[in-house]
């Protein structure tokens, strides 16, 4: 032995460890890859030796080389086996290697199952905490599924260390098994309240997560929160509960009004920076949530605009770049506020820092007025020529479009100055936004019609100079802007000077480089060019001129005809032959050119961006039918080329920033109009463009003569859009003095009487006109179009996915009981399906009197809830009472609904979880497909949305509506008495639920209902319990235990033991005599409750049976101890044999077809309940499911832990029940059958 | 969510790679060169916030990031995170890369990138003890010092663990390089003392 381990080491000397690897590493600098590949060559080779320390070692460095980006997958298994190492330093590293490396794809990861749910469950909370630890990085769906329960019950460790790791892991859990949501949540929701700060920063750390995700589920919580915020010196807590609240206040106003108070305070007296910006943030999202028209609240945005000028003023970068993030969320509901700062920004808009700039950017957006425009877009542009990095760059172009394109270009008054900024922008190299700028050339030569001539001047220049542009053309994404240039071009080719030159532009081969759907505007555009060429040709006497551009096309057509892009060889081909044919008909004199402009005749309109969604489908026509057969799947291949040009194509051609609303453009176009009218200003009627220019004071006019012979490509010097900043001032200057003449002249005519209404206040904006006047084309949508416009979410939303998930669950879990449907579920994690409240109820009856008692003096106190929550927590000083009535006052009543809801689902869905783990896989997986089933049978209103939605809807509404409200508190009143009881113990038995489950009933589609019955009781402790097959062990059962302290004394070394009979035996540990006691995992401190679980061995499970057992623990007080004792008996019936199995049905004909079961039948009288109640108690407390369901008429199945099979069909006519029932044990199934009967006997 | 957790040295080595979203060896190496190309051309006056990492995670990603001595500490982190917290700069409360760095700096007694370099698992160790699965585990620096110590291996092995101790030492006597004895003056990274605000 001895020699073996010194063989060992004397082999181990020789390895590398992780030090030497390192170091080895580094003496080869020169052929690193060389030296590792050696070293992994070791590593393969130390990986075969038994010994688990050399592979730890092994798996160590594997690691380390896993950082250097090798693959160390292959090594998967080994990292499993040093997993499983009982040795904690070597568990540790196996468990590092394993969250470095392991992924959802990762195969081995099946194995590791057990081997976690044994560390989980290790007596050492540090091989816990690894586990833990580890499984946070590498947890899948299945692992999640199978070890929830597990990290469930961790939740209430006794360890902070270990809670607080389980808290922070259920997130994930949550991720990969979104179930387990519901019924984790309750518990959750306690952990908020651990005594140990960790842990509770930890359960605030996974709510945060969870609400900011879907807060609106999360609302009931804020109370809570509330109640935190103001109690906690946990900065990291408090920051955390702040984003929370941040994210609450939009769904309720009423919150944020209380916030703004505290939240105030935190800003004056706090000395962290975090969490004074925190404060700022939320004080923010609280405003914008608030309507506008409160005045008190002005105070509290000066506060925060104040702050943030201290940030932004701050040298700390970090706080300047902050400060600027938190301004620009201001901007959006008080841009007066921020507009003051305005020299500030533009400062920041020098800063040396990238970041800073693109934040301080973000803010010009809502700085800009028509006064300041073309200052702040020349500012911008001198930045544009200045930036290095192509990144800034292009944030820049977009944001100079953005600016100026806002608001349905709102704020610009000089489109050609417009025009000419997006022409010098096209002089920036290897941008990415060549298209942006393309779609506002189009957009903009499209909706203002004034501007035509001008644009199409300017972009008869950019296509002569297109060589410029495509200077290296394939990676240049500028050359778009010549797919614009080219099509205003040819749509508006009457504006153009000299028609010919620009045909010829368009004609160049060079043109054959560019892109295909820009070759293809381009001769789709010189068509239209020839046909104007033609129309202007033809008056002229000389018929050559005519001919020679024919000849032209002629010539330059073909070589798109060969091109290999076929839209471009399609549409080149036509229009070749198009011409040759006008070519023809030229030489016999025929006059064309009518004909020709005829192909292009028409105006294009623009059309809004979502008319094509609002077409409504005319009656009759159903889009979804097949017109044809389906095609065969070999057709589909053929079809990809055409979605090549579908892409190309419509994505340039559609004018980009027209989303704004269609009402609110109306509304614009309204005031517009109304502000023209008013304005003696305004030439109204729609004058051509050049008689604006007649109108214009002559400065106007020599702008427009100069651009048109300057080359704006080729000018180095002045920036030619700087010329109409100038001219603007001028103009303005001049149109401001004339408008003063003519008020004075006004003021002289309404003196004289003619009353003319007119304000003549100070110089505003709004007095600035354009300086042409523009008509802004409205977009077309199509006739009838709907109104209703729910295309406003963003389908890409990344955690739209996530949200659902949540959202089905949460609701349910926080805020409504469950309907029937959702019941089931429940049951796969849990394990332990609820015992018919009826079992214990005759038992019970007596115990419960005093509860019973003390819940209808409450129901007397029915409006004071405060105190009776209090009350149930039995102490409270009168400070919290305060509290408590603040947080009332929070949300009112409404608030309260959810919040007890909750508590009520807690009780409902998830008493504690167990501890045996494979009980709980192996039920779980055996569960998790029958409820859909089961609830297809039995809830004709199960569809999870639509109940929680309007549920949801009444909490809103019963604010409003007090009558309401009477009923609901009827309603409420019950789930205060659960959430009363709920305090004292974790998870009820039957007894209390059967008390309720007589009132509730009426209102809810099916009671709540639990397996888990009395099992014995004294004045210290209660115990409830259930009973449970397991599914692969077939002479197992679990017997779940809830222990629940009724005292306030302190229960300890409690020792659970049961008199073994011949047939069942309790499982005792190893070692341990056949009779010693199983001590209870746990103590108990006054009022809590906790679970344990017992297995048991059944040989024969045709009987049922009972087990008498005693429980004896030490109560002590503060002063003494005593040691107690409580006898009990546990009754096996052979329900709790049975484990509710899916069957399909024809495999359940075959099954009765086979001619091996055995029937036997039951009536019962007197059944007072919906056919689907009596299944679902059928399925619920007998563990069987729904095959079939017809009418009035079942079938269901289910299946002993021994393989017996047993099927029922159920009838049902009047209040007479029938249950036929066949199976291969007759025994077992009298005794079932018998129970079933004994089931609603007591109901 | 903290989405990664990178360290590496103004070389771009990494010293610590930590993500808690699964990436390929690859595309994680390809992380770490582009976070690396974007926090180096930085100067150290600016700020520590940075957009624009394109592989990991979006626009609702940053990475904050600090640069001690030698080393970048890099976090991604998504927009639930407080930025200051994160790095906060005020001493007075906390910081979770303060806290990350202080403690790494007892666990080692006066941290240097050699350590790093030495013994990543322990750094991992550590960590572990701060973040988990992409959350903030606890923030209280002595509760992270005292766990990491109670996990450390205390002896562990004794007869077998003994002769390899001594060929360790052996080891370490022939190589020609011994880490502990370069010059590292420079490369401490004292966690600086900042101002107060």
């Amino acid at each position: 032995m001895a020699l073996k381990i010194v063989k060992g080491s004397i082999d181990r000397m020789f390895d590398k460890n992780l030090q030497d690897l390192v170091r080895g590493i580094r003496n080869h600098k020169e052929d690193e890859a060389k030296y590792i590949s050696t070293c992994i060559d070791e590593i393969k080779q130390e990986l075969k030796q038994d010994n688990i320390a050399v592979k730890a070692n092994a798996v160590c460095k594997l690691t380390y080389l896993q950082m250097l980006g090798y693959d160390v997958s292959w090594a998967a298994f080994n990292i499993v086996e040093v997993m499983s190492s009982s040795k904690f330093t070597y568990k540790r590293i196996g468990y590092l290697a394993a969250s470095q490396c392991f992924h959802e794809s990762t195969d081995v990861i099946m194995l590791t199952t057990n081997q976690i749910r044994k560390d989980l469950s290790s007596p050492n909370q540090y091989d816990t905490g690894v586990a833990l630890t580890g499984l946070s990085c590498f947890v899948t769906p299945d692992l999640a599924r199978d070890l929830a329960n597990d990290i469930m019950t961790l939740m209430s460790h006794t360890k902070p260390y270990i809670r607080k790791k389980a808290v922070l892991i259920m997130y994930k859990v949550f991720l990969k098994y979104p179930e387990s949501l519901r019924p984790a949540f309750p518990r959750l929701k306690e952990k908020l309240e651990d005594p140990d700060p960790g842990v509770q920063s930890a359960a605030v750390n996974v709510i945060c997560e969870l609400a900011r995700r879907n807060p609106k589920n999360y609302l009931s919580l804020a109370p809570l929160f509330f109640k935190l915020m103001t109690s906690s010196t946990n900065n990291w807590v408090l920051i955390k509960i702040i984003k929370l609240f941040g994210a609450l206040t939009p769904l309720e106003p009423r919150l944020g009004k209380k916030l703004i108070e505290p939240l105030t305070n935190l800003i004056h007296s706090t000395s962290a920076m975090s969490l004074l910006y925190e404060c700022v943030n939320t004080v923010i999202a609280v405003l914008i949530s608030l309507s506008s028209g409160m005045p008190n609240h002005s105070a509290s945005i000066q506060l925060c605009v104040q702050k943030l000028r201290i940030l932004i003023e701050d040298s700390d970068q970090n706080l300047k770049y902050l400060g600027l993030l938190a301004m620009s969320k201001i901007l959006k509901t008080h841009p007066k506020s921020v507009q003051s700062h305005k020299d500030l920004i533009l400062q920041c808009l020098d800063d040396k820092d990238e970041s800073i700039r693109l934040r301080a950017l973000d803010l010009l957006y809502g700085m800009v007025s028509k006064k300041n425009l073309m200052e702040i877009v020349k500012k911008l542009m001198l930045h544009v020529d200045k930036a290095e990095g192509t990144t800034y760059r292009d944030e820049l172009l977009t944001k100079i479009i953005d600016i100026c394109s806002q608001s349905n270009y709102q704020y610009i008054t000089n489109f050609e100055w417009y025009i000419s900024i997006l022409v010098e922008l096209t002089r920036l190299e290897g941008t990415r936004h060549g298209h942006l700028i393309a779609s506002q050339m189009l957009d903009v030569a499209i909706r203002v019609k004034a501007i035509r001539a001008f644009a199409v001047a300017q972009m008869a220049t950019l296509l002569d100079n297109a060589h410029l542009l495509t200077g290296n053309m394939q990676r240049n994404g500028i050359c778009e802007v010549l797919y614009a240039a080219a099509w205003i071009c040819g749509e508006f080719s009457e504006h153009l000077e000299n028609p010919m030159q620009t045909l010829e532009a368009m004609l160049r081969p060079k043109v054959a480089t560019l892109p295909g759907h820009i070759q293809a505007v381009y001769v789709q555009n010189a068509a239209k060019l020839f046909a104007t060429v033609l129309k202007s040709q033809e008056g002229n006497t000389d018929s050559t001129a005519a001919q020679e551009t024919s000849q032209l096309m002629i010539d330059r057509l073909p070589l798109f005809v060969q091109s290999a892009n076929l839209e471009v060889q399609e549409r080149a081909s036509c229009i070749l032959q198009l011409v040759k044919y006008i070519q023809k008909l030229q030489q016999k004199d025929v006059e064309i050119a009518e004909e020709v402009n005829a192909l292009f005749a028409g105006e294009l309109n623009p059309v809004a961006p979502k008319a094509q969604k609002k077409v409504p489908v005319p009656e009759g026509l159903d889009l979804d039918a097949w017109i044809n057969e389906p095609p065969s799947e070999s057709e589909s291949e053929d079809e990809q080329p055409k979605a090549i040009f579908a892409k190309e194509e419509p994505k340039h051609s559609r004018p980009r920033h027209t989303e704004v609303d269609e009402k609110e453009l109306a509304r614009r176009r309204e005031a517009r109009k109304q502000e023209q009218a008013n304005n003696p200003f305004y030439i109204k009627a729609s004058p051509s463009s050049q008689k604006v220019y007649q109108d214009t004071p002559g400065v106007e006019h020599i702008p427009v003569v100069q651009i048109d012979l300057s080359v704006p490509l080729k000018v180095p010097g002045l920036p030619m859009s700087d010329q109409y900043v100038k001219l603007e001032e001028e103009r303005r200057q001049k149109e401001r003095a004339e408008k003063k003449k003519k008020e004075k002249k006004k003021r002289k005519e309404k003196r004289s009487g003619r009353g003319k209404k007119h304000d003549s206040g100070p110089e505003s904006e709004e007095d600035i006109t354009p300086a042409h006047q523009v008509d802004i084309v409205t977009e077309e949508m199509p006739e009838n179009a709907l109104p209703s416009d729910d295309d406003d979410k963003d389908p890409n939303d990344p955690h739209k996915a996530l949200d659902i998930d949540l959202d089905n669950l949460v609701e349910a879990a926080g805020r409504r009981p469950l309907a029937d449907s959702e019941k089931l579920p429940v049951r796969s994690h849990r394990e332990t399906p609820k015992s018919p409240a009826e079992d214990g109820d005759t038992e019970n009856a007596a115990l419960q009197e005093p509860k019973k008692k003390s819940t209808k003096e409450k129901r007397e106190k029915k409006k004071d809830k405060d105190r009776d929550r209090k009350k149930s927590k039995e102490e409270k000083k009168k400070k919290k009472h305060k509290h408590e009535e603040k947080e009332e006052d929070l949300l009112g009543g409404q608030a309260d609904a959810p919040v007890v809801q909750s508590e009520e689902t807690s009780e409902v869905v998830a008493p504690p979880t167990s501890t045996n783990p494979e009980e709980a896989t192996t039920v779980a997986e055996a569960e998790a497909a029958p409820p859909p089933e089961a609830a297809s049978g039995t809830a004709p209103d199960s569809e999870p949305d639509q109940p929680q939605d309007a549920d949801t809807e009444e909490a809103k509404s019963s604010k409003h509506k007090k009558k309401k409200q009477k009923k609901e508190k009827e309603e409420k009143e019950k789930k205060k008495k659960k959430k009363h009881h709920h305090h004292h113990h974790h998870s009820d038995g039957g007894g209390e639920e059967s008390v309720q489950n007589g009132t509730v009933e009426e209102e809810e589609p099916l009671p709540p209902m639990s397996n888990y019955c009395l099992l014995a009781e004294n004045s210290y402790i209660k115990m409830v319990y259930d009973i449970q097959g397991n599914l692969q062990d077939g002479s197992q059962v679990v017997v779940s235990v809830i222990f629940e302290n009724k005292g306030d004394s302190f229960l300890k070394s409690m020792e659970f033991n049961v008199l073994d009979s011949l047939n069942s035996k309790l499982q005792r540990p190893d070692g341990s005599g056949p009779h010693d006691g199983l001590t209870v995992p746990f103590q108990l401190p006054p009022g809590v409750s906790n679970e344990a679980r017992f297995v048991f061995t059944v040989q024969s499970i045709i009987m049922p049976q009972k087990l008498k057992g005693t429980l004896t623990f030490i109560v002590k007080n503060e002063d003494s101890s005593t040691h107690e004792k409580l006898d009990f008996k546990l009754h096996f019936t052979c329900t709790s044999y049975l484990i509710t199995t899916p069957c399909y049905s024809d495999a359940f004909a075959k099954l009765l077809e086979s001619g091996d079961l055995k029937g036997s039948s039951v009536r019962l009288e007197g059944v007072n309940m919906p056919f689907h109640h009596l299944l679902a108690r059928i399925c619920f407390h007998h563990h069987f499911s729904v095959v079939e369901r017809i009418d009035s008429c079942a079938s269901m199945y289910s299946r002993s832990i021994q393989g017996h099979h047993v099927c029922l069909l159920v009838k049902t006519s009047g209040q007479t029940v029938s249950i036929d029932a066949k199976c291969d044990e007759p025994t077992l199934l009298g005794n079932v059958l018998d129970e079933i009967k004994q089931t609603f006997s007591q109901c | 969510m903290i989405k990664a957790i990178l360290i590496f040295n103004n070389h771009g080595k990494p010293r610590l790679i930590r993500f808690y979203q699964y990436f390929a060896e690859d595309m994680q190496q390809q992380i770490i060169r582009e976070t690396f190309h974007l926090v180096s051309k930085r100067d150290d006056n600016v700020c520590n916030f940075l957009e624009g990492g394109s592989l990991i995670g979006g626009s609702d990603y940053k990475l904050i990031y600090r640069h001690y001595a030698t080393l970048y500490f890099v976090f991604c982190v998504d927009s639930s995170e407080s930025e200051l917290g994160i790095l906060d700069l005020i001493q007075v409360t906390f910081s979770l890369l303060q806290v990350f760095v202080e403690t790494l700096d007892k666990c080692f007694e006066n941290v240097c990138e050699l350590d790093l370099i030495f013994h990543m698992d322990k750094v991992h160790y550590i960590l572990q003890e701060v973040v988990m699965g992409g959350m903030v585990l606890e923030t209280n620096m002595n509760e992270i010092v005292a766990q990491v110590e109670v996990q450390k291996p205390h002896g562990e092995g004794g007869l077998s663990a003994a002769p390899a101790r001594a060929v360790s030492a052996v080891k370490n006597m022939n190589l020609p390089e011994i880490p502990r004895n370069i010059n590292i003056g420079d490369i401490n990274i004292k966690v600086p003392s900042l101002s107060p605000f």
